[in-house]
């Protein structure tokens, strides 16, 4: 299996024969592989820095298993027109906004209506993150995965784009570039002819920030999305979660996605 | 008696103007391919709600016939009628082009093709795509070496093993291209174990009404003749094909109509779906099953070779139909997030979705089929795959 468990620091760029013994014959060698050695380490070093004063989480620390990111969206709270969370997405992450059926939407505002009642409801839907992805189970090469804090991502580095992703998520989650894409986000890869969707904005996550929908939501006054930890019992989002009843999309699927709903 | 093959010695203008319009098709396909990997597939009908459009159609279809086509061999090795054995490497050949013409296909409607190193480096192994990786090459190895055992008289005791492990692996590799579909939980009209021996069914008649064109064409090329036994045989187990698939069709939409949550997709195929109700009812099933069955059965058109090859068109194009029905239909019907809800959203949530093929997916899924007619009629230019000296009846 290609699918990793936790995502890990990559190896130092240090030559294969750095750490051999010394012997007569090979002592140039010696010399050279110390040498190149000496200059990577000149060459990594201030990488290493730069990232400690971006205040980010180390490459080399490991995103731990015993979080597990999620959202409790109360849909009472959500307000029906109201698509703030949407636009702070495009803008967070590179998105055009567009609306065609060929655009990517990693999040947008699914209104329903209950046949029977007439009850409407407004909420974001995006990826539900789920503990057992479909996309990450038909995913040929490995590149849907999910991180060990619960993140479902894209490598886009291995997406091939046969799109079997697309038809295998439930939620409509995943949009599949059409044609070339300009003006990306540094830390947001994209690319035509690979598959995207909604990355619980991970690079915000790995500096100690809330999702853009989340910030977006809290600043509209609605404060409908509720992120954080579902693994630390005195975490915000767990509280809330054992005092209301909440609702997984398609439960009936057994996902145990990391994104609930309160109010259906 | 020992079974004989030639090659075919064709040349001249025939030949010529046959390898023109072929280059033609090829080039048509590689055009195509260009568009879609220069400018995305914004140029093809695809969109995100219908992310498997025309080329998946001819692709899928041509990965069924290819297991199907290896029929004729496999009667004559597993099932031990010698009659058959004449064909044998003609029906292997067929399988190994087809599904190289299908696999073509696939690989170039990838957002990625240059990936394909990583396709063939990283596996996930629950991926049922992954599987098939493995399923597509390793057919391609065992039907290479049964037909090395067919021809070349080092090989030929080893000739039965390699039937057997060809039939089975055949098997599987069709199960896997059902399961594809089979294994979808987030689909209404997928997610049915049936896919499975659905798609061996329908594969065995695919297979069967190209293999029975390819074989009269290549008679006919060689001055050779099938015998009236021969081809009355060959008509009868295309029309116990044809009706095995429909079985399994209405096996699928039986049981679906027996469970309540699964009446609106059945509806949407079956009744009100549009073009994906009249490909269904007119081209799946009366001009790709009933009609066949008609020109192979009745008394004054089933000794007629003109009507078995009308028969064996139209299987090819019902096939095709089925496919469009299975993969397009499939997406075109709206997922329900909130089952007994009405859905509305920018993403076109709760709304039948709509797709109209370009030219160029259809540009390259008859490239693929021409990569299958060109890789065959190399393969009988260059070896002796045509059955020699048929016997009379």
């Amino acid at each position: 299996m290609t699918t990793p468990d936790t995502v890990e620091a990559p190896p130092m760029d240090v030559p294969a024969d750095a750490d051999m013994p010394m012997d007569k014959n090979t002592s140039r060698r010696a010399f050279i592989g110390i040498t190149a050695s000496a200059l990577a380490g000149v060459m990594i070093a201030p990488g290493i820095r730069l990232i400690e004063i971006a205040a980010a989480k180390p490459v080399e620390q490991a995103v731990s298993p015993a979080v597990r990111w999620g959202m409790l969206i109360d849909t009472a709270k959500c307000a029906s027109g109201c698509t703030d969370c949407v636009t702070a997405c495009n803008t967070e992450n590179g998105l055009s906004g567009g609306v065609k059926e060929t655009d990517s939407q990693w999040i947008r505002k699914l209104d329903i209506k209950n046949l029977q009642t007439g009850r409407i409801a407004s909420m974001p839907m995006m990826c539900q993150h789920c503990a057992d992805p479909p996309c990450v189970d038909v995913c040929p090469t490995g590149a849907s995965f999910k991180r060990a804090d619960g993140i479902v991502l894209v490598d886009s580095h291995i997406c091939i784009g046969c799109r079997y992703c697309v038809v295998a998520c439930p939620y409509k989650a995943r949009s599949f570039v059409h044609e070339p894409i300009s003006g990306q986000k540094p830390n947001v890869p994209r690319g035509k002819g690979c598959v995207e969707g909604c990355t619980l904005c991970v690079q915000r996550i790995d500096r100690d920030e809330k999702p853009a929908c989340a910030e977006a939501c809290k600043a509209a006054g609605h404060e409908a999305i509720l992120f954080g930890d579902l693994n630390d019992p005195d975490s915000e989002i767990a509280r809330r979660g054992a005092k209301v009843a909440t609702q997984q999309v398609r439960g009936d699927l057994r996902l145990n996605t990391g994104v609930r709903y309160e109010g259906l | 008696m020992q079974a004989a093959f030639r090659q075919i010695a064709t040349s001249g203008r025939s030949l010529g103007a046959f390898i023109a319009v072929l280059g033609v098709l090829l080039a048509g396909g590689a055009w195509a391919f260009y568009q879609m990997e220069h400018f995305g597939h914004i140029v093809t009908g695809m969109n995100n709600q219908i992310v498997w459009g025309l080329p998946h159609v001819f692709a899928v279809f041509l990965i069924v016939a290819a297991s199907g086509a290896l029929n004729i061999a496999s009667i004559g090795s597993v099932f031990g009628k010698s009659e058959y054995k004449p064909f044998a490497p003609l029906s292997g050949l067929l399988a190994l082009a087809l599904l190289l013409g299908g696999l073509t296909i696939l690989l170039l409607d990838l957002g990625r093709p240059d990936r394909l190193v990583v396709a063939m480096t990283h596996f996930n192994f629950k991926s049922i795509f992954a599987w098939n990786m493995f399923l597509y090459t390793g057919f391609i190895a065992i039907v290479a070496a049964y037909l090395w055992t067919s021809l070349v008289r080092e090989g030929a005791r080893w000739n039965q093993a390699a039937g057997f492990l060809a039939f089975g692996w055949r098997i599987l590799l069709t199960t896997g291209t059902g399961s594809i579909f089979g294994f979808l939980v987030a689909r209404e009209a997928f997610d049915s174990a049936i896919y499975a021996p659905l798609f061996i069914a329908l594969s065995l008649a695919y297979g069967m009404a190209i293999f029975l064109i390819v074989l009269v064409v290549v008679v006919r090329a060689t001055g050779e003749t099938v015998s009236a036994a021969m081809m009355s045989r060959l008509r009868r187990l295309l029309v116990v094909f044809i009706v095995a698939g429909l079985w399994f069709v209405a096996a699928l939409h039986l049981t679906n109509l027996y469970m309540t949550r699964h009446h609106g997709i059945e509806r949407f195929i079956l009744l009100d779906g549009g073009v994906i109700t009249v490909i269904f009812w007119l081209g799946q099933v009366a001009l790709g099953s009933l009609l066949p069955i008609a020109l192979l059965t009745l008394p004054r058109a089933r000794d007629s070779t003109r009507a078995t090859m009308l028969a064996a068109g139209l299987v090819i194009l019902g096939g095709l139909a089925q496919m469009y029905v299975t993969i397009i239909g499939g997406q075109a019907y709206p997922q329900a997030l909130f089952p007994g809800y009405a859905e509305t959203s920018s993403f076109f949530d709760g709304v039948v979705h709509q797709y109209q093929p370009s030219a160029y997916e259809l540009l390259l899924g008859v490239g693929g089929i021409a990569v299958a007619v060109a890789i065959l009629t190399a393969g009988l230019r260059l070896f002796r795959f045509a059955p020699y000296r048929l016997p009379a009846d």
